[in-house]
C-alpha cells in the first residue's frame, strides 16, 4: 500500500478529508490550496470521471513537484472539452501536439529539459485509453523501452468517447459501443481480444507501474507522488468511468468505479522494476453483476433475459484478478 | 500583429463558460433530525454532542448535552436508551453505545467540577416546584437558566425521588446522584426537603409564585386485596426499596416471591439477592417477551441467579394459602395474548411475598385546584404541559406517559419552556423539526467498520453480595472510540467528499467549521457530492425550469 490507512477515525481514510486527522494526512483534494489544475467552466459531461481523474492527478502531481511540471496531452476527451481554441481550462504548463505521439512529444520535453540543466522540472504526459492503448501504444512502448524520463498517466475509460463511443483495446469484452453493437449470437466487444496496459508495461520491467481509480483517492494521490519523484519512465493506468459511454447515471460515477475495483474486475496494485510489488485488497466484495447493471452498455447481458454463461465469463475474469493480484484480505 | 504564425485570438480561462446553465437539479445542503435524536425523550441533540467529543472535546460536548439533560450521569446509567434503538448504524454493525458515551461525559463533568451557566438575565418571576424527582429538577434547572427564581418543595427526607427510592444503587450510585442534583442547587435553585405541600394553589399564593409545575410522582403501591394477619410478610416493592436506601433491612428471609413484570420487580428481586435471600423468583402471569421489563435488565437478573416463574399469578384472598405457604396459579394466554386462568394450582414455599404490580399518584395536593381533568388516576395536561388550570403545570409519572426517568426528564425541560413563554406572555417559537436522516440517504461505505465497546461488568460473586455499581463505565479511549463511531447520521461533519468528488470544481469550501456553498456558476447538476456524501446532507433538489 502506497499510504497508511488510518483507522478508527469515523470515516479513517476514506473520505477525502477528516477533520479529526493531523493536517499532513489529509488529502491534496482536501486543501483549498490545491491547484485547480482543471478549472471549471470545463465542457466535459456531468459526472465525467475522466475530469475529475484528471483533476485528481495533475494536482497531486503540481503539490509533489511545487508545481515545477510540463504536461503533454494527448488528443482525447480530456484535450477536447478542455481546451477548445482559444480558451482552456488547465492551470499547468501544458503542451498538445497530435493523438498518438504524446509519448514521443514528452519524451522530447524531458530531453530539453536535461539539455538546459532543469532536473527539477518533471514531465507529465497524459491521454485516454485510445491515444494510449491503441493509437499513441507505439510511441509509449518506445518511451518505456527507452527508461524516458516521463509519468505518463492514462485515464481508461474503456472506449473512444468523444468521437462517438467506439470500441478501443480497452474495452471490456461484452459491452455495447456504437462498434461492437449489442445483436447476434455474441453481442457487444468480442471475448478474447483487447489488452490491459499495465502488464505490458510491467513487461517493460520500467521503475514504476500502477493502476488505480477515480473510487479511492488517497490512493491514486500515493501513487502519482511515488511515482512523480522515481527517474525514468513510470505508468499509471487510472480507471474513469464515463457516464456518457457506459450509459449511467452521472452521479453513479465513483460508485462504479468502487464496484469495478471491489468485484475484482480492476485490480488496483503496484509493480517495480516489473514485478508486482502491491495490491490494494477489496473491503466489501461483491459480484460483477452489482457493476454491470448499472450500465447501459451491458443490459443485453440482462434484458430480455438473463445472459448466465457470458455473466459467469465476466465473473470468471473477476476472479483471476483476485487470484493472480492476491486481492483478498 | 505581435501574436505567432496563424494565431489569431488571445488565450482565455475556460472560466467565463458558465456551465451552470446545464443543471437540472441542484445540490442543496441540509441538516436532516438524527434517528437518535428523535428518540430521545428529553430532545437531547445526541449527534451534536457526539461531534463535539468526537474531536476529545469533551467540555463542549457536555455542554452541548446539558443544553437539554442537566443530568447524564444519571440517565447514562439508567436510562432504557430509545435512542440506540433507533440507531442507524445497528443496520451496518451495531448501535452507537451512546448512553455510555453519555455516562462518560456526565462522570468527567462531576470528576472535573463542570458547573451550569445561567443563559438568560434575572426575570423577577417566581416558579414553585412540587416534588424533587427526575421531572422537578429539570424544570427547575431549564427555569432557573432561564432567569427564573426556583424553589423546590419536597415531602421525602433527600431529593431524587423515584431515582433514589425506586433505583437501587447497584444501578445508580448515590454519590453519582447527589453530584447531580447539588449541581442545580448550585445554580440557585432553592431546594426545600421535609416540606410537604398540602394545597397547591394556597401554597402558590402564600410564597408569591407566579407559576407552579407539580411533580410528585406515583408514589402509592397498587395492593391486591390480602388476607388479614399476613401483612408482615407481604409487602410492597417500594417499601422495600425505600428502607433499604434509608439504611433498614427488610426482613425477606430465605426464599423471597415477587409478584409483577416490570422494571421494579426486577430491582427488588436483584436488591433481595444482595440482601442475603438464596433464592428470589418473580411471578409474572405472562411470558418474558411481553414483560414490561428492559430485556438488559431482565438478563442481568437472571446472570445474577434471580428465577423466573411465567405465566403463574398468586393467588389472593382468604385461602391464600397457610403459613410459608402461597398459592399459584398457571395461566395461558389467548388468543390476543392475555393470560387466562387454568385453573390449575400449586402451592409454594417461601419466606415473604414483594408485590411489585406498580403505583399510583397522590393528588390530594391538588383538591384546591379547580377544573383539572383526572383519568386513570393521573392529570390531564395539554401540549405545553399546563393542567386545565392556568399557570399549574405538571409533569412527570403524574401525568399520562411512559414512567421512566428519561420521560420524566423531558417534561421538565418541556415544562420549563412553556412556563417561561406563559410568564412572558409569548407563544414559545417551536422550530419545524427536519425530516427524520434515513438510513437508505448514508453512503455507509465511507464508513470504518468498528464493533461497538463493550461496558465491563461487575462479576457475579460480588453482584450477589454488595450494592456496587454492577456496570461499569468506559474509559478515555473506549469513550472516544465509541463517539466516533457515530455516521453523524443528516448532518454533515466536513468530511470534505463532496469539494473532492465534483469535477467541476464546484463546491466551495468554507473553512473549519463554516462548511461548504455550491458555485452554482459551474455546478452542472451530476448529483456526486449528493451520492458520495457519507450522512446524506445534500439533497438534489429540481431547478424550477
Amino acid at each position: 500500500m502506497s499510504f497508511q490507512s488510518v483507522r478508527f477515525y469515523q470515516t479513517g481514510t476514506y473520505t477525502v478529508g477528516n477533520r479529526l486527522l493531523d493536517e499532513a494526512q489529509r488529502t491534496v483534494q482536501a486543501t483549498v490550496a490545491r491547484a485547480n489544475s482543471l478549472t471549471s467552466g470545463h465542457r466535459a459531461c456531468q459526472g465525467c470521471g475522466e475530469a475529475l481523474g484528471a483533476r485528481y492527478a495533475m494536482d497531486a502531481a503540481m503539490h509533489a513537484t511545487e508545481r515545477q511540471m510540463v504536461v503533454v496531452n494527448a488528443t482525447g476527451c480530456l484535450e477536447v472539452f478542455s481546451t477548445p481554441y482559444p480558451e482552456t481550462s488547465w492551470q499547468v504548463p501544458w503542451m498538445h501536439s497530435l493523438f498518438g505521439n504524446a509519448p514521443a512529444v514528452a519524451t522530447g520535453v524531458a530531453a530539453a529539459l536535461r539539455v538546459k540543466g532543469r532536473r527539477n522540472v518533471r514531465v507529465v504526459a497524459q491521454g485516454g485509453d485510445g491515444g494510449t492503448t491503441d493509437i499513441g501504444f507505439g510511441c509509449l512502448s518506445g518511451m518505456f523501452e527507452r527508461n524516458d524520463d516521463v509519468l505518463y498517466i492514462c485515464y481508461d475509460n474503456e472506449a473512444y468517447m468523444n468521437t462517438g463511443v467506439q470500441r478501443s483495446s480497452a474495452t471490456p469484452a461484452a459491452a455495447h459501443t456504437a462498434t461492437t453493437p449489442a445483436m447476434g449470437t455474441a453481442p457487444g466487444n468480442e471475448f478474447g481480444q483487447g489488452k490491459f496496459l499495465p502488464e505490458i508495461a510491467m513487461a517493460h520491467r520500467i521503475p514504476y507501474v500502477a493502476t488505480a481509480s477515480v473510487a479511492d483517492l488517497r490512493d491514486l494521490e500515493a501513487k502519482v507522488e511515488e511515482a512523480i519523484h522515481l527517474r525514468g519512465a513510470r505508468y499509471i493506468h487510472v480507471l474513469v468511468p464515463c457516464p456518457l459511454g457506459w450509459g449511467a447515471a452521472s452521479h453513479d460515477t465513483i460508485r462504479l468505479a468502487r464496484l469495478a475495483t471491489e468485484s475484482g474486475l480492476f485490480p488496483i496494485f503496484e509493480a517495480r522494476n516489473g514485478e508486482v510489488s502491491d495490491a490494494r485488497t477489496i473491503r466489501h466484495r461483491v459480484p460483477v453483476d452489482e457493476f454491470l447493471r448499472l450500465q447501459k452498455r451491458f443490459v443485453h447481458l440482462f434484458e430480455p433475459k438473463l445472459d448466465t454463461a457470458r455473466i459467469a465469463q465476466i465473473q470468471a475474469h473477476a476472479d483471476r484478478n483476485i487470484k493472480r493480484y492476491a486481492l483478498l484480505p | 500583429m505581435d501574436k505567432p504564425f496563424a494565431i489569431t485570438l488571445d488565450p482565455g480561462s475556460s472560466l467565463a463558460n458558465h456551465t451552470g446553465s446545464w443543471r437540472t437539479t441542484r445540490p442543496t445542503y441540509v441538516d436532516h433530525l438524527p434517528p437518535c435524536n428523535q428518540g430521545c425523550p428529553t430532545g437531547e441533540n445526541i449527534q451534536a454532542w457526539l461531534y463535539h467529543a468526537e474531536s476529545g472535546q469533551y467540555e463542549a460536548a457536555w455542554r452541548a448535552l446539558v443544553r437539554d439533560n442537566p443530568m447524564p450521569a444519571v440517565t447514562g446509567r439508567v436510562c432504557y436508551h430509545p435512542c440506540e434503538s433507533a440507531c442507524n448504524r445497528a443496520r451496518l454493525d451495531s448501535a452507537v453505545s451512546i448512553h455510555a458515551v453519555e455516562r462518560f461525559l456526565g462522570d468527567e463533568a462531576i470528576a472535573k467540577g463542570w458547573q451550569f451557566e445561567a443563559r438568560r438575565a434575572p426575570s423577577g418571576k417566581r416558579v414553585l416546584v412540587v416534588g424533587a424527582g427526575p421531572s422537578g429538577l429539570a424544570a427547575a434547572y431549564h427555569l432557573a437558566r432561564l432567569g427564573h427564581q426556583v424553589e423546590i418543595r419536597e415531602a421525602g427526607p433527600m431529593a431524587g425521588g423515584m431515582m433514589r427510592f425506586g433505583i437501587p444503587k447497584y444501578r445508580l450510585p448515590r454519590e453519582v446522584l447527589d453530584a447531580e442534583i447539588h449541581r442545580i442547587e448550585q445554580l440557585g435553585v432553592t431546594l426545600k426537603l421535609n416540606t410537604k405541600v398540602d394545597h397547591l394553589l394556597k401554597a402558590r399564593d402564600e410564597g408569591r409564585f407566579d407559576a407552579a409545575f407539580v411533580a410528585v410522582g406515583a408514589h402509592v403501591s397498587k395492593r391486591a386485596w390480602l388476607p388479614a394477619g399476613e401483612a408482615a410478610r407481604i409487602m410492597d416493592a417500594l417499601s422495600v426499596l425505600r428502607s433499604v436506601e434509608l439504611g433498614e433491612k427488610p426482613l425477606l428471609g430465605r426464599r423471597v416471591l415477587v409478584y409483577g413484570g416490570g422494571n421494579t420487580a426486577i430491582d427488588v428481586a436483584r436488591t433481595a439477592r444482595r440482601l442475603g435471600a438464596e433464592e428470589a423468583v418473580i411471578i409474572y402471569r405472562r411470558t418474558r417477551d411481553r414483560m414490561p421489563a428492559h430485556d438488559s435488565e431482565v438478563q442481568e437478573a437472571l446472570d445474577e441467579g434471580v428465577m423466573f416463574r411465567w405465566l403463574s399469578t398468586i393467588k389472593m384472598g382468604a385461602d391464600a394459602g397457610s403459613r410459608e405457604q402461597f398459592t399459584i396459579e398457571k395461566m395461558m394466554l389467548d388468543d390476543t395474548g392475555f393470560p387466562q386462568p387454568t385453573g390449575e394450582f400449586e402451592q409454594i414455599e417461601a419466606d415473604s411475598l414483594v408485590l411489585a404490580l406498580g403505583q399510583d399518584v397522590d393528588l390530594t395536593l391538588l383538591d384546591d385546584v379547580p377544573g383539572l381533568q383526572l383519568k386513570d388516576g393521573v392529570v390531564g395536561v395539554g401540549p405545553n404541559m399546563m393542567t386545565a388550570c392556568p399557570g399549574i403545570f405538571a409533569g412527570g409519572d403524574m401525568v399520562p406517559a411512559e414512567r421512566t426517568v428519561t420521560v420524566a426528564l423531558g417534561h421538565g425541560k418541556k415544562a420549563a419552556r412553556h412556563i417561561d413563554a406563559w410568564l412572558r406572555g409569548e407563544v414559545p417559537a417551536v422550530a419545524d423539526k427536519h425530516p427524520v436522516a434515513q438510513f437508505e440517504h448514508l453512503n455507509t461505505w465511507y464508513y470504518t467498520d468498528a464493533p461497538r465497546s463493550v461496558q465491563p461488568e461487575l462479576e457475579r460473586v460480588r453482584r450477589e453480595s454488595t450494592f456496587d455499581e454492577v456496570v461499569s463505565g468506559l474509559n478515555a479511549d473506549t469513550a472516544l472510540f465509541e463517539a466516533r463511531r457515530c455516521l453523524s447520521c443528516g448532518n454533515c461533519f466536513e468530511c470534505d467528499n463532496c469539494y473532492g468528488v465534483c469535477p467541476d470544481n464546484a463546491v466551495i469550501k468554507l473553512g473549519p467549521g463554516k462548511r461548504f456553498r455550491i458555485n452554482l456558476d459551474y455546478c452542472k447538476g451530476c448529483g456526486l457530492c449528493a451520492a458520495e456524501c457519507p450522512c446524506g446532507a445534500i439533497n438534489m433538489v429540481p431547478e424550477a425550469i
